[in-house]
């Protein structure tokens, strides 16, 4: 069997890349760099539909259209996020998550 | 040339190409995540990025992973440049990280690793009884705009409105044009 006919090495590679993508979520404080983890998750999930689209789905174009919607979803959460960041940084003067604590009471 | 080329059979050349696209995947999300200037982060993702489209080639789906390249690199990927551009500059001063939050993200996310990666050694995948073969791009542009029309329609519409929505929010605190 080889390595790249196994849904099972496709499986771990996006859970590898979704692990990845969550450390950066928690641990990183730039809100740019929290939007660049979260697509990571995002292409964790694609890679994960795709890998079964091709190995157990009785119709192959179901998960390729499922991938091109989260695709376009991406892409509307990436204009809408970057426009709220240099809105913060206008209003805040930085895009550092400890030091947005506006709506802090 | 010729003991070379029968050396190396079809399959050894895509098992290690393949293995090269998993090492640039992971590679570029280390660097997407773990290096400390925000432009080697947009950098490793679009790294990270194009090894997800070999993937798509390797799943079947070269045309999946052409919208890959085209929406994930060439428009994410310069749209986070932009936004980069446009607020806090590289040269200031970043306060340190602290350990004890490090520790705490990479420890949750550990913990996860664990629990689905054993989940995914214990788990049997059967596949479909009828499996169609058709993997052509015509039939995915049949099934667009028959059975999945809503979708691409609510995608031109969702589209729209993050457009609108990014202008809008994007212009607030200016003065009037």
């Amino acid at each position: 069997m080889l390595l790249f006919n196994q849904l099972q090495t496709y499986l771990f590679l996006a859970l590898v890349l979704f692990v990845i993508g969550l450390y950066g979520v928690l641990a990183r404080r730039s809100l740019i760099a929290i939007l660049i983890s979260v697509e990571l998750i995002l292409n964790a999930a694609s890679i994960n539909f795709m890998a079964f689209n091709r190995f157990l789905a009785p119709n192959p174009v179901v998960g390729q259209v499922i991938t091109l919607f989260i695709m376009a979803v991406a892409a509307a959460e990436a204009a809408i996020a970057l426009s709220i960041i240099v809105a913060v940084y206008r209003k805040l003067k930085s895009i550092n998550i400890e030091q947005a604590t506006e709506l802090r009471g | 040339m010729i003991a070379l080329s029968a050396l190396i059979t079809p399959q050894i050349a895509a098992t290690a190409s393949f293995v090269l696209i998993i090492a640039l995947t992971i590679f570029g999300a280390l660097i997407a995540v773990g290096a400390r200037n925000i432009f080697h982060n947009v950098l490793g993702l679009a790294v990270s990025l194009f090894g997800v489209a070999g993937l798509f080639v390797f799943l079947n789906s070269p045309f999946v992973a052409l919208m890959e390249i085209l929406i994930y690199v060439g428009a994410i990927c310069i749209a986070i440049c932009f936004a980069i551009m446009l607020s806090e500059p590289l040269y200031l001063p970043r306060p340190p990280r602290s350990k004890g939050k490090i520790m705490g993200a990479a420890l949750g996310a550990g913990a996860i690793f664990v629990f689905l990666g054993l989940l995914l050694k214990k788990t049997t995948w059967t596949p479909a009884v009828h499996r169609s073969t058709d993997w052509s791009i015509t039939t995915i542009g049949h099934y667009l705009l028959s059975n999945y029309a809503l979708i691409f329609e609510l995608v031109s519409l969702l589209l729209l409105v993050a457009m609108l929505g990014a202008i809008v929010t994007a212009r607030g605190g200016r003065g009037k044009p």
